[in-house]
């Protein structure tokens, strides 16, 4: 039996309507003062009952035990309070109500990078960022060998980071965080971005720490990141804990109540028409959202049809994680009777860059909206990267290839790559 | 729960790990000396940047830290010496205005700096905990390297003018102290107010402006009624600026009543700005 690592106890905050305050003027704080002077003094106290109808709870009643070494995750949509919470538990913000204890040097990272400076060298950064981070400058020494060869960074360390593309700026961000050690780590989606070779070192790097008997609290939209850092879940939505327990069963259901629209954002879906999930029927991954090597791609969606549909049209987009189209296309004059149907995509191939796309579907009736959904899950491309290697270089496409050179009058002397 | 308690009572005792307590905070004061302690390391890189950063991708570097003083004080010299004939207690022009605006330029971008470092590094602070103190700190001690390099500057200009310091120089120390120790006061007030309020950035460039009329910078102080001297003294850049003069050349009284007004004033002003500092910080990742 290992000790407790973390314990919250009902922990609550508030924020003003509009999540987070935004500086008030001195007249705004002088008219409020004015117009209601007993709540100038009154209710900054943690009596959540008289929360008047500008505030709202980001996180409320929340309560859970950690025990020394767990690998906690915390699964749900945006504003489900997931980073209110470790933002309380890493104490950059105090909880309205309350409390929580946390034994053992925490360190937290709600993002990397931070504090990093344009004008500074690489290894000026490095310093600096790792003693944000809680670093000791001993500590860092010891380690800076290691960050930049993680960073793959080492012929420029002393470059100013302005001269840095983004992808050298994000690995060396990411290499400083991977070797930062606190008893408790609190992570905020941060392996979301970079590229998935990089992406997966990092994850390797996490998961040796997650072995070391490390406790470790996690927040991720990426499930398969979740399925395999963490032993225990907890599912939060409008600020509460929705469910909480072992990672298969509680991501099982998130994922289950994410395509069944039983989510609360869900609920003005369309009537008439319904869209009910969405999978890739081939090639078969452990994952139905999940793609993971080139070749034909079957992407099926399934539809409920509740009323007769005449002169329908269906769209469907690809977007990538920062909205931006990928590809689109539409079909008209469709008819659909009342039952479940089966909308099937079949691609020679979807040569895109590793990552998180979203699909988006769609079915229209003399111009009228019966329906339009953002898929969830999101798909996760997983593919062999072909790229450029400089990241400037890199495209929108991942396109595989093959390149031979042929003296014209031998044989072919090189056969470079294949998939 | 109560089990809990005692499972956690016993971890105390068997292992040495740091307990973080987490609540919303109450109380009036507390500067936690301790924790102040444990972010040392991080109080020294914020220093180490600032200075670090502040003349990177300047041609002539370092030496603005030389040139504005030196500039302000020819200005001065010619204008309010030479042309307004303001008297100055029988020292020469140039070391009479240097002596006072080598604590008064650095009382200004101190506390220019303290006020708007939260607001500057509210992407730290949003993201990192660490006591937020730590800023209007680092603020005010990454001041005193130019404050040294064109003290400098004062030490070249006494010996062209043959001005040899008394035994009142080693008030040297305390002066500087009280001028660190006011702009903390002043940008531990302001950087809180500016995190919530935008307002004090506008407010700023006047508030210095009129600070320095209201400052012995440009004339000696004796020219304040005496009787009105001790009220002139709850400024405590009077106190600094005049002591200052005093320590380095020896001209001027020593400025007794002065000085305990100004000690006093800086007092009240550093607690009460760690008061209101303190009140502010809890939330200060929510409103900066």
């Amino acid at each position: 039996m290992s000790h407790i690592a973390i314990h919250v106890e009902s922990l609550g905050k508030r924020y003003r309507i509009g999540g987070r305050a935004r500086y008030l003027t001195m007249r705004d704080r002088l008219t409020n003062a004015m117009t209601a002077p007993v709540r100038w003094f009154g209710s900054n106290g943690a009596n959540g009952s008289d929360a008047g109808p500008r505030h709202i709870w980001a996180l409320r009643n929340v309560s859970f035990d950690m025990h020394e070494g767990e690998v906690l995750g915390l699964i749900g949509r945006n504003g489900a309070g997931k980073t209110t919470l470790l933002k309380i538990l890493s104490r950059v913000t105090q909880p309205t109500e309350g409390s929580a204890e946390i034994r053992g040097r925490v360190g937290s990272l709600l993002e990397v990078g931070t504090g990093f400076h344009p004008e500074l060298t690489g290894r000026e950064n490095t310093y600096l960022n790792g003693a944000i981070l809680g670093m000791g400058k001993k500590e860092i020494e010891r380690k800076f060998d290691d960050i930049v060869a993680f960073a793959e960074v080492a012929d420029f360390i002393d470059t100013p980071l302005k001269h840095y593309s983004t992808g050298m700026q994000m690995r060396l961000a990411f290499a400083v965080a991977a070797h930062f050690e606190p008893q408790i780590l609190l992570v905020d989606e941060v392996l979301a971005v970079g590229d998935l070779a990089f992406q997966k070192k990092c994850l390797g790097k996490m998961g040796e720490v997650a072995h070391a008997g490390r406790t470790i609290v996690f927040v991720s939209h990426q499930m398969n990141q979740i399925r395999r850092l963490c032993e225990k879940v907890i599912w939060m939505d409008g600020g509460t804990i929705r469910q909480a327990g072992p990672t298969a069963e509680i991501v099982g259901a998130y994922e289950a109540a994410m395509t069944s629209g039983t989510a609360s954002n869900d609920a003005d879906r369309g009537e008439k028409v319904h869209f009910l999930n969405w999978e890739i029927l081939q090639p078969r991954s452990e994952s139905a959202h999940m793609l993971t090597s080139f070749g034909p791609v079957k992407i099926r969606f399934i539809v409920q049809v509740n009323q007769p549909v005449q002169r329908g049209h269906h769209g469907v987009a690809l977007f990538n994680m920062d909205r931006q189209l990928m590809w689109a296309w539409a079909k008209d004059d469709v008819r659909l009777e009342p039952g479940i149907h089966s909308f099937t995509y079949t691609f020679p191939t979807l040569p895109l860059r590793p990552g998180a796309y979203a699909w988006q579907v769609s079915l229209w009736e003399d111009k009228e909206l019966l329906e339009l959904w953002d898929c969830l899950p999101e798909m996760n491309i997983a593919t062999k990267v072909f790229q450029h290697p400089r990241d400037e270089w890199n495209g929108v496409l991942n396109v595989p290839c093959d390149f031979t050179i042929r003296n014209a009058e031998e044989a072919p002397i090189a056969a470079k790559s294949s998939f | 729960m109560a089990a809990t308690q005692i499972q956690m009572a016993t971890v105390a005792q068997t292992r040495e790990f740091p307990v973080v307590h987490i609540a919303a905070r109450r109380g009036w004061l507390a500067l936690d000396l301790a924790e102040l302690w444990a972010y040392r390391e991080l109080l020294y890189f914020f220093v180490w940047r600032d200075i670090k950063v502040r003349y990177k991708q300047t041609v002539i570097g370092a030496a603005w830290a030389v040139l504005q003083p030196v500039m302000t004080m020819l200005v001065f010299s010619l204008f309010f010496g030479k042309l307004a004939k303001i008297p100055s207690q029988g020292l020469p022009y140039p070391i009479f205005y240097y002596c006072a605006l080598l604590p008064w330029m650095y009382f200004a971008t101190a506390m220019q700096g303290a006020t708007n470092i939260v607001v500057d590094q509210q992407r730290v602070i949003t993201k990192i905990y660490f006591p937020r103190v730590v800023l209007p700190i680092a603020s005010v001690l990454s001041g005193l390297l130019d404050f040294a390099i064109s003290f400098a500057v004062l030490l070249g200009m006494m010996v062209y003018y043959r001005i040899v310091p008394t035994s009142a120089v080693i008030w040297l120390p305390v002066f500087t102290l009280l001028a660190v120790l006011t702009a903390l006061g002043v940008g531990l007030w302001l950087s809180a107010l500016n995190a919530l309020y935008r307002d004090v950035r506008y407010v700023l460039p006047f508030l210095v402006q009129f600070w320095m009329f209201a400052s012995p910078v440009a004339y000696p102080s004796s020219l304040v009624p005496e009787k009105w001297r001790w009220l002139y003294g709850l400024n405590p850049m009077a106190g600094v600026i005049e002591g200052f003069r005093w320590a380095l050349t020896g001209h001027g009284q020593p400025p007794g009543m002065l000085m305990a007004a100004s000690s006093a004033a800086v007092v009240l002003l550093v607690l009460s700005g760690l008061v209101y500092y303190h009140a502010v910080e809890g939330t200060m990742a929510d409103v900066v």
